[in-house]
């Protein structure tokens, strides 16, 4: 045996003691509060949120219309100037914020967990198992995403849960296929043996022991889920399901601001800066949060 | 990271940058990019960015403006139109006669022909007519055809053809017989379905009347135009060269045309700026009000015939109150709308008949009146809109149609104190929901077929298929009869406006602008006039050299 | 391995028949016919074209008519294009979209990989940080915002190429990057991260300590261990580049397959909807497998089972 397999025989036992003192989680959560980028980037995340949930208190309607104003550019009255009917833009990009983050978080965090919990179960488990699992990920990804979404409505009507339905059906499907991937390469490894020799069960490895060991890329990708799940959420609108009219979300705003990019850039740009600024908080609380969940660095 | 480490990566980068610009650079072909447009003005060759592929160029098989224009380069009717005023003109028939009760037409065609060298005769018009209304092939346009004598009936399988108002008198004579007088028959005529096919062709390929019959495509089509097909790429290109064999080729001064199934607007008025394009489909909104402000040469803007308006469910409560529906259109601000909201100059609408369309233009009947609209509101029992029931705009998903049905709810909201809600739908739930009356409010765009107002007022007989109002009127059926055997012009205008003062009283829908056409066309162009239907026949056009 | 290719591949034959029957259901369900349009049309001119197109019998057998025809090659006429049929129209279209997928994998590849491994070797330094901030403003810029920006700089303002259009090899310029930049800022992120992770594993520890060359270590060592999430990423997302893009392809007026998937859904055009789909999944079927099977290539241990 390689030196590397014994050190990883070694820490399953370590992890194994661990468990029962300080858990594997509050050790992470330390060393998540020493990274100041991802606590910065979870602060200011937050500091987000929380304006656009107050922000309906801005003292501007989101959807007071001034016909006679039309678009104009950022101003004092105006701090990031108007849209086509004469409304706030500040009053829009807040409001849709809520929707956008909701949409964005949430959808990502469900097709995260269903992802990581079918990739997991999948790969480790193999076999017939695995084949199956995965045809059917296959067979969901074909599934013709506009029929999809404008039969949930005809089903369903319109509401709110079924956009989580709808960008949840598609997220979660490559989600899987990654956190698969990493599953079968590190499922032969000897620390995995190893615990499966000291008699752990089955959901206790893959909880405690694979998991883990994955997230790194799954954290990743989960970071880049948010800003296309909030542009799905556009979409979603486009074919009457989401938001409605005067109400608004980003993904509609900057869909909006692209059809206007040259002639109003504001509309374009600000809405588009908030998707930034949001997806680099996440991204380094993701990179941070990756940091921390990684097992072997635990050992440092 | 030290000064030097800091260094390595900012020249790195810059250095890629450059590489990359470099690259870019050497596949462009050192920027010597044809500009299509100005070579096109040298040559005579026209590039129009026309909309979407066309789902085809059998006359009898199509209904868009994208095949329209097309079809109208490479088949000619009886007749043709005046670029100016469209007025019919001579067309493959060089004279006409017709009888004193005006029911009977005799065409006497020229000795034209086919771009394949066969003469035309008068046989091959009228087998078009009975392919176009055959029962099998499925013409969606069979209904302009029911003009003529027997048409209808012939469709519906109660008569042979050969009892049906067209006949070859000889190989050059066509005579029509038509059920009633029609003043605009002859602009009918200019309808593509009423253009004729090279039938030997249709039966080479297939059946006459299957819809499958792979006549039309661009290595067998054969027609009668100012063009002939040079090559039709899917979603590319169609391209048409001049037709050395067409009757009036000398007027012709066209080389070619290249139509470029450009479907986003957007991407067409970029062509148009990269020099790609010559004419464009229509301007994206939020650039129109920049084009008008510096006097752009190539901005075309021009009242098109069509009605944009909101179709309300008379069957719905509290709809089936005249007073409610009168009340929400009077407190509609139109012209605060075509300024701030539709921006491509279109004119506030009060009735659903463009203006000057064929000599009619419509007396305005009412204006925006907020105390009037208030007042009915609350005879119909909403005083201050106190207990409206909930209700939705249903329109089909687009940035313009949401922009003004946002601005009129915030117009009830304001001037009613009722609170509508905005539903999109997707095109086809749209129209399904429209369909079944499964909707409140719903945003109706109708553009004319021909230049007479019956194409507009026809919309809401209680017998119209497209009437999704619920609301019909014997009387106003009894109007539009009247008008149809009217004895002069005046007598029917009159009958008209009858029509249109019901409409206005009983609102089953709320008017709200006419259509303009609004595009972007090279200004090196000549002999292409604004009208009414955005007609532009293609012989007339040319670059000035 | 061709034992586990040839039992992929007749998994593939319950998936295709699966996806064939749900989305022939689903099309079905969908409100809205393919006959359907502003101008209602007469009674008697929509039965007649529904009894061309077989649409007048019921929906069971219908499928089987499709299956029969399908089976035979013959995929059916599409509504919206009565002269062409739909497998001429995939079979024009395919090309072009396998064409400029090609193009934009390349640059998603060689943009993504690069500033992936540059980043993972000096994670949290200014040689980590401007890649991926670049990367994430590649993400953060939607792909109808991207293609317009290239084209007003590179056609309109520079007067370079084309702004669209598929004629010359100068086409494929814009477009490629619209696309590949995109997926460039995923790989690049994804390679990052894979990276980082097989870049602290023990081995690579032992290595470094060891005195190993840095440059052996990431190219010899830790290379194909980090690909494993791209190449997981690849599979389904190679499949959406060759099936082309909706919005890429209308910016850029491209002939492509992309447009099909999303138009023919619109268009309710039965049998080109069913066509794309079986297409697509063909695609991701044979993608799949094929990052499958690198997959197996990339990690040590795994075996073919």
């Amino acid at each position: 045996m390689s030196e590397a397999a014994n050190n990883q025989k070694n820490e399953v036992i370590d992890l194994a003691h661990v468990e029962k003192g300080s858990s594997l989680w509050s050790d992470s959560w330390r060393r998540l509060s020493k990274n100041h980028l991802a606590v910065g980037g979870g602060f200011l995340l937050l500091a987000i949120a929380i304006v656009c949930v107050l922000g309906i208190w801005i003292g501007q309607s989101h959807e007071e219309q001034n016909l006679s104003l039309g678009p104009t550019a950022p101003s004092s009255d105006h701090w990031l100037g108007t849209d086509m009917l004469g409304r706030d833009m500040l009053a829009r990009i807040l409001f849709g914020g809520r929707i956008s983050l909701l949409v964005g978080l949430v959808a990502t965090f469900v097709s995260l967990v269903i992802g990581v919990i079918y990739g997991t179960v999948s790969g480790y488990i193999g076999g017939k198992v695995d084949s199956v699992m995965m045809r059917i990920v296959d067979i969901l990804y074909t599934i013709p995403f506009i029929i999809f979404v404008i039969l949930l409505m005809v089903f369903f009507g319109r509401n709110l849960v079924l956009i989580f339905v709808a960008i949840g059906a598609v997220e979660w499907l490559t989600m899987a296929r990654i956190v698969r991937g990493q599953v079968l390469s590190i499922k032969n490894e000897e620390f995995i043996e190893a615990a499966q020799a000291l008699g752990l069960s089955r959901m206790r490895i893959i909880f405690r022991h694979i998991i883990p060991n994955v997230i790194g890329p799954v954290i990743v990708y989960a970071t880049l889920t948010v800003p296309s799940v909030m542009l799905l959420e556009a979409v979603l609108s486009f074919l009457g399901l989401g938001v409605q009219a005067p109400a608004t979300s980003w993904g509609a705003l900057i869909k909006e601001g692209a059809d206007a990019m040259e002639e109003y850039p504001w509309m374009l740009l600000f809405p588009g800066g908030a998707l930034a600024i949001t997806l680099f908080c996440l991204n380094f609380l993701g990179d941070g949060l990756r940091d921390a969940l990684d097992v072997r660095r635990s050992k440092d | 990271m030290n000064l030097k480490e800091t260094l390595k990566v900012l020249l790195g980068g810059s250095l890629f940058f450059a590489v990359s610009i470099l690259l870019l650079y050497v596949l462009s072909g050192f920027g010597d990019r044809p500009r299509l447009a100005d070579d096109g003005a040298k040559r005579q060759i026209l590039h129009i960015a026309n909309g979407s592929e066309p789902s085809g160029i059998d006359t009898h098989l199509t209904t868009g403006v994208t095949e329209h224009a097309i079809q109208m380069a490479l088949t000619e009717g009886l007749v043709s139109e005046d670029p100016v005023n469209l007025d019919p003109v001579p067309g493959i028939a060089h004279s006409w006669d017709t009888s004193e009760d005006g029911t009977v037409y005799t065409f006497h065609l020229r000795d034209a022909l086919w771009s394949n060298g066969d003469p035309i005769t008068a046989q091959d018009f009228v087998l078009s007519f009975k392919r176009a209304l055959s029962p099998k092939l499925g013409n969606e346009y069979t209904y302009m055809l029911y003009y003529l004598v027997n048409g209808e009936a012939f469709f519906k399988g109660e008569v042979e053809f050969n009892e049906v108002g067209a006949k070859a008198l000889d190989d050059k004579t066509l005579q029509l017989t038509i059920n009633e007088p029609t003043p605009f028959f002859l602009s009918l005529l200019n309808h593509h379905s009423w253009y004729p096919v090279h039938v030997a062709t249709v039966l080479e390929n297939g059946d006459l009347d299957s819809r499958s019959n792979k006549w039309a495509r661009e290595d067998t089509f054969v027609g009668n135009g100012p063009f002939v097909i040079d090559e039709w790429k899917v979603n590319n290109v169609f391209s048409v060269r001049k037709n050395p064999l067409y009757w009036d080729a000398d007027r012709v001064k066209l080389q070619g045309i290249r139509f470029y199934p450009l479907e986003s607007l957007d991407t067409e008025e970029r062509a148009f700026r990269a020099g790609q394009v010559h004419k464009t489909d229509k301007l994206p909104l939020p650039k129109i009000p920049f084009y008008i402000e510096r006097n752009d040469p190539n901005l075309l803007l021009a009242p098109y015939l069509g009605s944009y308006h909101y179709s309300i469910n008379t069957t719905r409560p509290p709809f089936n109150d005249k007073r409610v529906r009168q009340a929400l259109s009077l407190s509609i601000d139109r012209e605060s709308i075509v300024k701030n909201v539709s921006r491509a100059g279109e004119q506030a609408a009060y009735s659903i008949v463009p203006p000057d369309c064929a000599g009619y233009t419509p007396r305005q009947l009412f204006e925006k009146d907020i105390v009037k609209a208030q007042r009915l509101l609350a005879e119909a029992g909403f005083p201050g809109g106190e207990g409206f029931p909930e209700f939705n705009i249903l329109y089909n998903t687009l940035e313009s149609h949401k922009s003004i049905a946002e601005a009129i709810q915030q117009m009830w909201r304001k001037n009613l104190g009722i609170d509508v809600g905005l539903e999109n739908q997707e095109w086809k739930v749209y129209l399904t929901s429209k369909m079944n009356m499964d909707y409140d409010i719903a945003r109706y765009g109708w553009i004319g077929d021909y230049v007479d107002p019956t194409t507009f007022l026809g919309l809401y007989t209680s017998y119209s298929g497209n009437n999704n109002s619920g609301w019909g009127s014997q009387e106003y059926d009894d109007l539009l009869a009247k008008a149809a055997k009217a004895k002069s012009l005046e007598e029917r205008m009159e009958y008209f406006h009858q029509a249109e003062k019901i409409l206005a009283d009983e609102s089953p829908f709320i008017p709200i602008y006419y259509y303009m056409s609004s595009y972007l066309l090279d200004s090196r162009i000549k002999g292409w006039y604004p009208n009414l239907l955005d007609h532009h026949p293609y012989k007339y056009v040319y670059f000035e050299e | 391995m061709i034992r586990f290719i040839l039992i992929r591949l007749l998994q593939a034959i319950p998936v295709l028949l699966i996806i064939s029957v749900v989305t022939f259901a689903m099309v079905r369900t969908a409100p809205g016919g393919p006959f359907d349009q502003e101008v209602k049309m007469q009674d008697e001119v929509k039965a007649a074209i529904e009894a061309h197109y077989g649409l007048d019998k019921s929906a069971i057998e219908q499928y089987f008519v499709w299956l029969g025809n399908a089976l035979q090659g013959d995929l059916g006429p599409s509504f919206k294009y009565p002269n062409r049929s739909v497998h001429e129209l995939i079979g024009d279209a395919f090309p072009v979209s396998l064409e400029l997928g090609i193009w934009a994998m390349l640059v998603a590849l060689t943009l993504g990989v690069g500033a992936g491994l540059i980043a993972s070797t000096r994670p949290n330094t200014s040689r980590d940080y401007l890649p991926m901030s670049i990367a994430m403003f590649g993400i953060c810029i939607p792909r109808f915002v991207m293609g317009p920006l290239l084209i007003l700089v590179f056609s309109i303002y520079l007067q370079w190429y084309n702004s669209s259009g598929w004629f010359f090899a100068s086409d494929r310029v814009l477009p490629a990057l619209t696309m590949g930049i995109y997926y460039a800022a995923y790989v690049a992120r994804l390679t990052r991260g894979g990276m980082l992770e097989v870049l602290g594993q023990d081995y690579i520890r032992t290595a470094r300590a060891k005195g190993a060359d840095e440059k052996r270590i990431i190219f010899k060592h830790a290379f194909k261990g980090g690909m494993r999430p791209v190449v997981s990423f690849f599979g389904p997302a190679m499949a959406n580049l060759l099936a082309g893009s909706f919005i890429v392809e209308s910016i850029f007026q491209i002939p492509g397959l992309g447009r099909y998937f999303i138009m023919a859904a619109f268009n309710r055009d039965y049998f080109l909807i069913q066509g794309t789909v079986m297409t697509y999944a063909v695609l991701i079927i044979v993608l799949n497998l094929l990052a499958d099977i690198l997959l197996v290539w990339l990690s040590p241990r795994l075996r073919f089972d």
